[in-house]
């Protein structure tokens, strides 16, 4: 059933709706599990969209599996996915960086409010992002050191080839699965493909993922599945390559996965004066898991990311 | 005054990337004052403009005291400014969200970390900033509840009020917070305008900070006393929001009275013109905020009132 979260009248005869289909049992016994499956907080990020279709097809089409509650958020940031922009299009601002909201706050504080509010009570909640327009990732789930010991036997679940467990310093506290988490709802948030793209395979592979999780939760009644077990890092094992020039990046690498040290992955580039500002090579043999996609390139800007054990200089 | 390149980024179709500082007096970390760091702060890079013309005036005389440094960053985000965009064009991402920053993070990070590093250590720190909302506030100095704040300080600027944010989550990645942090006093004066320069609260601003560097024992400069400041903390504030979308008709401004049951906002219909509602304050009080787009959404805040008190 489709429900209204949150909304918000915008001035010329609209209204912002922020909506979820809730699936469930016909029959409740009021001991089933709640997952929460959200994204589109980032507009530009649309993998998602496709995941939420998929899932939800399949749930329909054998509702007699279903033991649980599964709440699907497509689209928590409507403006920003209608609009294409990456943040909510009025205020420019990152709907990520607003949890958990105000009631008495700004729009954007008032709807990260209310979404948090509907959320609370599940027991799982997934959020799920497609990095954004600038790097590609492999799918992967990331998550807080601080819940590792909690959240990592799900995030295993999830078939994605990666698990990346961040330091909570890194970890920014006013994004929706930082907050959530401290308000005791386990959440994990999972990266994959890039802005404004949807890449079916890495979507695909998630929805498997998510069924192998529905199942071990007991939402959904099925054979087991068999899923990848993912590489998992922390993240002092893991090279991240930033752009030492500004310039335009040449990728060298088709697609990402292993890599040896000392791989050719891409170029800075200085295109009115035809040199080479920087070759980059992997500093490590191991799996690179993140790749600049968008060209231009300030100094500092993220070209790579490469998990991986011997490094440069290392016998 | 020595004017110091404080960061530089080579541009690619650009003129490279460079914050400017202009540092005023002696060796000594005294006060470090920072402008723009959005693309439509306008108002705060002239208020820096204005305090660096006093002040280049006021050394020329001899008046900043032995060994006392002022160091002003008038904008931390000219290349925004020139593009019209208010956060780092190329990624959207907002300069004061990446405090303190990471020497080895992506690009806007980078400028956080190195203008961090420029800007830390001094005694004070004072930030003309805007504020996430779109409206239009009494002059004021705004502090974070880090626990390190000194709101008897605050008093010194000579503004009507000082405010006290309890900060949420997203405050602590601001310039403000991480200066507190990182043992500076920290304020951040807000002044009736952000896009849009407002020579008087300008002049206001540029009046309180030349009053507090006095006060401070920095600066020798006779100038108005100005006001034994209120202070408010900004959970006491009450807000108002609005029932209806469509036009905003705005009938009180900031620093106004207001009287439980005062009508103080209309809502018209965008395409009736029929007024859809009425919105009245619920309190006796002073206004603080003020929205001032042409048109709102519902439930929206559009007033934030200083309750019970009188001019």
């Amino acid at each position: 059933m489709i429900e209204e979260v949150v909304s918000i009248d915008l001035p010329v005869h609209e209204r912002l709706v922020v909506r979820k289909n809730r699936l469930q049992p016909q029959k409740l016994t009021g001991r089933e599990k709640r997952i929460s499956i959200v994204t589109g907080t980032h507009g530009d990020e649309l993998d998602g969209q496709y995941v939420c279709y998929e899932i939800i097809r399949r749930l329909k089409a054998n509702p007699e599996k279903l033991k649980g509650i599964v709440d699907i958020y497509p689209d928590v940031n409507p403006l920003g996915l209608d609009t294409g922009s990456r943040g909510i299009p009025m205020f420019d601002l990152d709907m990520n960086r607003v949890f958990p909201g105000d009631n008495n706050g700004a729009m954007a504080e008032y709807v990260a409010a209310g979404i948090v509010e509907d959320i609370i009570g599940s027991d799982m909640c997934l959020d799920i992002h497609s990095s954004n327009i600038f790097v590609k990732e492999v799918p992967q789930v990331r998550l807080n050191d601080d819940n590792a010991e909690k959240l990592l036997p799900y995030a295993k679940m999830l078939n994605a080839d990666f698990v990346w467990i961040y330091s909570s310093i890194t970890v920014l506290d006013a994004t929706l699965a930082y907050s959530l988490n401290n308000m005791s709802v386990p959440t994990l948030v999972v990266e994959m493909g890039v802005g404004h793209r949807i890449d079916n395979t890495y979507c695909r592979q998630l929805i498997t993922g998510i069924f192998n999780m529905l199942i071990n939760m007991g939402i959904w009644a099925d054979e087991p599945i068999n899923v990848k077990q993912p590489i998992i890092s922390t993240e002092g094992e893991v090279s991240i390559i930033n752009a030492a020039q500004t310039g335009v990046f040449v990728s060298a690498v088709n697609s990402m996965g292993t890599i040896g040290i000392g791989t050719h992955i891409g170029d800075i580039i200085e295109p009115i004066e035809g040199r080479i500002l920087q070759r980059i090579e992997s500093p490590t043999d191991g799996i690179i898991f993140t790749l600049r996609e968008n060209p231009v390139v300030y100094k500092g800007a993220l070209i790579a990311r490469v998990y991986g054990g011997r490094k440069s200089g290392q016998v | 005054m020595r004017k110091e390149v404080l960061y530089q980024l080579k541009g690619l179709y650009r003129e490279d990337f460079i914050i400017e500082g202009y540092r005023f007096g002696g060796e000594e970390n005294s006060a470090c004052i920072v402008g723009a760091l959005r693309g439509n702060e306008m108002q705060q890079l002239y208020i820096c403009s204005q305090l660096i013309k006093v002040l280049k005036d006021l050394e020329a005389h001899g008046a900043i005291t032995h060994g006392n440094g002022i160091l002003v960053v008038p904008s931390a985000n000219s290349y925004s400014m020139n593009v019209g965009k208010r956060f780092w064009a190329l990624d959207n991402i907002d300069i004061n969200r990446t405090f303190p920053g990471d020497v080895n993070g992506d690009t806007t990070k980078q400028i956080a970390a190195q203008l961090f590093d420029k800007v830390k250590g001094y005694n004070y720190g004072i930030q003309f900033a805007s504020f996430y909302m779109q409206g239009d506030f009494i002059p004021h100095v705004r502090m974070m509840e880090t626990g390190y704040q000194s709101a008897s300080l605050a008093n010194l600027f000579g503004l009507p009020y000082v405010v006290i944010r309890k900060p949420k989550p997203m405050d602590t990645v601001t310039l403000n917070y991480n200066w507190q942090m990182n043992g500076t006093n920290a304020f951040s004066i807000y002044t009736s305008s952000t896009d849009l320069v407002d020579d008087a609260s300008a002049r206001q601003a540029v009046s309180s900070v030349l009053r507090f560097l006095t006060r401070m024992g920095i600066l020798k400069y006779n100038n108005h006393s100005g006001y034994i400041a209120s202070v408010i903390n900004e959970y006491d504030l009450l807000p108002v929001k609005s029932y209806d979308a469509g036009f905003y008709r705005r009938l009180k401004n900031p620093g106004d009275p207001v009287f439980h049951g005062d009508l103080i906002a209309e809502v018209i219909d965008p395409y009736e013109g029929m007024v859809k509602s009425q919105i009245f304050s619920q309190t006796d009080g002073i206004v603080f905020f003020a929205h001032t787009a042409p048109m709102v959404m519902g439930n929206e805040v559009v007033y934030k009132i200083i309750r019970r008190m009188h001019e």
